[in-house]
């Protein structure tokens, strides 16, 4: 069943400049997965080679943080909302 | 160039001077800009300040709590506005991209606003990060 997908600004190029698609998959991983397969160019912007979320962005199911559920294991529904956003950080040192 | 309205300009200071100790941060919102990602000499007009809380909860690091990314993300759709950059302040240093600022640097597009609180008045400088590449941006303040 599909789900929505909102993507941030910064990978909306690679997913024909939309700003959130369809995806199905019924954990985060299976969406995302789907999401790679549909935008291949997605592919290493959110998932890394070692198949572990990509340290510069966030995943959300609807306001959550998938780090704090199950990570690629969260599961999903058609109700749900699944949203990526950059993970922003830095500092003077 | 970065054009900043004064409402942006105001809350964004003020937050920095409200979170000491700790480094503060936040994002700005504006219509985006036009040309091409990274360059300095493009437009860019940040109208709307969203405060952030700072994660980390230090004087030395920041990290935009993920909450408010997702708030500030979806409060800006709403007005038609886009975050086209972040902001934080450095307590005892320049206004200046530190290493950490420019490997952590997630977004080409946006704007790196850096406060300096280091001395009496606030220091207020804008960059582009690109490819490792800092590009600083002349700041224009909108009244």
């Amino acid at each position: 069943m599909p789900v929505e997908v909102r993507l941030p600004t910064m990978l909306r190029q690679y997913a024909a400049g939309q700003p959130s698609v369809q995806a199905n998959g019924a954990t985060i991983g299976e969406v995302l997965e789907d999401l790679s397969v549909q935008f291949p160019q997605l592919k290493g912007h959110v998932i890394t080679d070692d198949g572990v979320l990509h340290k510069f962005v966030n995943i959300y199911v609807n306001d959550d943080d998938v780090r704090f559920l199950d990570k690629l294991e969260t599961k999903v529904g058609a109700d749900d909302v699944v949203s990526i956003l950059p993970a922003v950080a830095g500092g003077a040192c | 160039m970065l054009h900043l309205s004064a409402s942006a300009y105001t809350a964004m200071v003020g937050h920095c001077l409200d979170e000491l100790p700790y480094e503060g941060c936040g994002l700005l919102a504006g219509a985006g800009s036009s040309g091409q990602a990274g360059a300095a000499d493009e437009d860019a007009h940040a109208t709307v300040c969203f405060p952030t809380a700072n994660a980390a909860k230090s004087s030395r690091i920041y990290t935009v709590e993920p909450r408010d990314m997702l708030r500030a993300d979806r409060a800006a759709e709403e007005r038609g506005l886009t975050i086209i950059g972040v902001f934080h302040s450095h307590t005892h240093t320049d206004a200046y991209p530190s290493p950490t600022d420019v490997a952590q640097a997630p977004v080409a597009d946006w704007h790196y606003v850096l406060v300096s609180l280091r001395d009496e008045a606030p220091v207020v400088r804008s960059y582009r990060i690109l490819d490792g590449k800092i590009l600083e941006e002349v700041v224009v303040l909108d009244r």
